[in-house]
């Protein structure tokens, strides 16, 4: 006995889908121009980023990975690690389809960060943006990352460039949140101090927040990295060169061992990339000199020091908004 | 003229300030301001005078809005109403070009927790206000070395602030508020997260530099004690407002209200209060021409066992002593002149009460009071010395 027009109203389907589908062909019309823009510069700087990693042998390459990887971890693991691993994949025949990944991850993460740590800079410093941005984050993140492929390859056609676009849309939001998160989380006190001795908003922000924020904003990019890695993988299925498009023709092929060899390039690849941005990130390595701390007075833990120091309730805790704010203006 | 006049300095928290105000001006209590608008009246009114020079304590307990007055000083908070000015300039009107100016050549400040820059040296960090001020390098660290050397910490310029025991640290803070030889220099709570001894150190750093440099300095506590000890006036700050203005000792003595009276009921009243605050004027002296009959009849009928005698300017030239006077009586002696002994103790009439404690125990006459030149103010009597010390109106008789 349900209501005819109940029934009709649960019935109603929103037809979200087509009206999507015709929004994305009334913006691919309209912007092409744009879009042709995005595909020739992406594109070009893609090529050449190619080329640079492709051009020298994988030897020479192999060995300017385990150099870096030297620098950055000050020890000898990484390095063993890494030049056995590349030799590896070039014994698998897969070298050059890694270094075309790379390359794809390479400008993807840098576009990625161009974009994204300036965004967080702004939701640090605004309380607007932050709200604002958060929610279309989360969009980003959580929409499974084969719509982004889709649409890309609609914007860009086939090939490295949605690959590249598809990842830095997948993978940019770690860069906004953790640069925001990392600037939130310098200690309120420190920042009072250099407003207090008369910075500039700019010096602020480059003399003391960003630098204290540099171990999060690390991690950020680590995670953009990873991130786009993995879109970079996926994008073998629209066309993008490289181990993703080797593991996708193996797929295809039922090929059990060439999708092995592909999966255990990117296995390498997102191991080195990972342990190398990881210990870049890790916090003073190296800048701050070694000496036995003073036991002339005793140290304090802050835990310790807050026990005597009551915080000031009410009206002092609620300022620190305000302040930062009133500061900057 | 003061260095810094602050009037009608106010602050609230909260989105629509302007009905706490009408509120506020209607001499309603923060609390039932926050009930009926939802506004926290952190500050309001303070009305401040500070002398150049001076090392001005503001005091109250947490939430009383101490650290929002003093970050109002320097607009790390805005305030909501009222004015700031320095040297006749109007804080509270420049721009933000102006206040960076001003923050850099006259206001400095020291923070609760040391707010030091974990990035940079010590060396660095005291060099800060000075960098900031683009000054170049050479003369910056030459100047940020001068101010360790000042607070004893001239051969750690190159340690990073973590490598630090939390007093040295805050020894930085305090060179870094130095170097730049602000004219004013704000210290929220600087001790405060110090461990005792090592805030008693700080303390006497404090006063040391203070005695030398001559700062005008604002300095926030919660501690009174610590106000009594550094402070040349305090005041006392209750749930935003100013409850009394004064030197320790005239807070102690004359506290304004049942909050004041309260709050310095367990400060060590021996350390603040001076013998003029035990003192009182000699009920009567006698010159070294009288004649011991008279002298003596008169300890008889007051039952005392000794009284000052001074010469005709007044100043004390020995006790006369009831035994003394008898004995001299018998010898046959007319006047008192040469029956005077040095049985009495004399303090200067700043002299702590702690002090004279010491001196109460041995002598029959009460502590002479006097000047430099030996002129007797006033005289305190043990009964006055132990009153004064127990925070009860001295109306003893002795």
């Amino acid at each position: 006995m349900l209501n005819p027009l109940l029934a009709q109203a649960l019935n109603v389907e929103l037809p979200l889908g087509d009206a999507a589908d015709t929004g994305v062909r009334w913006v691919i019309d309209t912007f092409d121009w744009l879009f042709s823009a995005i595909r020739f510069i992406v594109g070009g700087i893609v090529d050449y980023t190619e080329l640079a990693l492709i051009t020298p042998s994988p030897l020479i390459m192999t060995a300017v990975f385990a150099g870096i990887a030297l620098v950055a971890t000050r020890s000898w693991g990484l390095p063993v690690f890494t030049i056995v691993a590349f030799l590896l994949v070039d014994a698998m025949g897969m070298f050059a389809f890694a270094m075309q990944t790379l390359a794809l991850v390479f400008v993807a993460t840098v576009l990625a960060v161009i974009i994204g740590v300036p965004l967080g800079i702004l939701a640090a410093r605004n309380e607007r943006v932050s709200t604002t941005i958060k929610p279309i984050l989360d969009f980003m993140q959580t929409m499974p990352s084969f719509v982004y492929l889709l649409l890309a390859v609609f914007f860009f056609r086939i090939g490295r460039v949605p690959g590249v676009m598809s990842a830095l849309i997948f993978a940019m939001p770690p860069a906004v949140r953790l640069t925001e998160l990392g600037i939130r989380q310098v200690d309120a006190e420190v920042v009072e101090a250099a407003h207090a001795f008369g910075a500039r908003p700019r010096e602020v922000l480059t003399g003391v927040q960003l630098p204290l924020a540099r171990a999060s904003i690390l991690a950020g990019i680590n995670q953009v990295i990873m991130l786009s890695l993995s879109m970079v993988v996926i994008a073998g299925l629209g066309g993008a060169p490289g181990l993703g498009a080797e593991v996708v023709r193996a797929v295809t092929r039922m090929d059990i061992g060439m999708g092995i060899e592909g999966g255990l390039g990117v296995v390498a690849l997102a191991i080195y990339l990972d342990r190398v941005t990881a210990a870049f990130g890790r916090e003073g390595r190296g800048r701050r000199k070694e000496g036995p701390a003073s036991t002339d007075e005793q140290s304090l833990s802050d835990d310790d020091a807050d026990d005597d120091t009551p915080a000031e309730g009410g009206g002092d805790t609620s300022t620190t908004a305000t302040t930062t704010s009133g500061a900057t203006s | 003229m003061p260095k810094l006049r602050v009037r009608g300095l106010t602050k609230v928290f909260g989105p629509h300030p302007r009905r706490a105000l009408e509120l506020m001006e209607q001499g309603m209590s923060r609390s039932d301001i926050l009930e009926r608008t939802g506004q926290l009246l952190a500050v309001a009114e303070v009305d401040l005078d500070i002398d150049e020079g001076e090392l001005f304590v503001v005091m109250g307990l947490s939430g009383s809005g101490k650290s929002t007055v003093i970050r109002m000083l320097n607009r790390l908070i805005e305030p909501t109403a009222g004015t700031v000015e320095l040297d006749g300039e109007r804080i509270d009107q420049l721009s933000p070009a102006e206040l960076r100016s001003m923050r850099q050549r006259k206001l400095s400040m020291v923070f609760q927790h040391f707010a030091l820059f974990p990035h940079r040296t010590v060396g660095e960090n005291a060099a800060y206000g000075l960098k900031v001020q683009g000054i170049d390098e050479d003369e910056a660290r030459e100047r940020a070395l001068h101010a360790l050397d000042t607070v004893g910490l001239g051969d750690r310029v190159d340690a990073y602030p973590h490598e630090l025991s939390g007093g040295m640290q805050q020894r930085v803070g305090l060179a870094r508020g130095l170097a730049t030889e602000a004219d004013i220099l704000l210290m929220d709570e600087p001790f405060s997260a110090l461990d005792p001894l090592i805030r008693r150190d700080m303390q006497d750093l404090l006063a040391e530099l203070q005695a030398e440099l001559n700062r005008t300095i604002v300095f926030i506590t919660h501690d009174l004690n610590e106000a009594m000890r550094l402070g040349d006036r305090i005041c006392v700050l209750k749930d935003g407002r100013v409850v009394q203005v004064g030197t320790g000792a005239e807070i102690i003595d004359n506290p304004a209200n049942q909050y004041v009276a309260d709050f310095v009921s367990d400060v060590d009243r021996s350390r603040v209060l001076t013998a003029v605050h035990a003192m009182r004027k000699p009920r009567r002296t006698f010159s070294p021409k009288d004649s011991p009959r008279e002298v003596l009849d008169w300890l008889d009928e007051q039952e005392f066992n000794g009284v000052y005698v001074l010469d005709s300017e007044g100043r004390v030239l020995g006790v006369a002593r009831d035994d003394r006077l008898a004995a001299g009586l018998r010898s046959g002696a007319t006047t008192i002149e040469n029956l005077l002994i040095e049985d009495y103790a004399s303090a200067q009439h700043d002299t702590l009460l702690s002090e004279l404690a010491g001196l109460a125990a041995h002598h029959t006459v009460p502590i002479a009071v006097t000047d430099e030149t030996g002129k007797l103010f006033g005289v305190v009597p043990r009964a006055h010395l132990l009153a004064a010390l127990s925070n009860e109106e001295a109306e003893v008789d002795a």
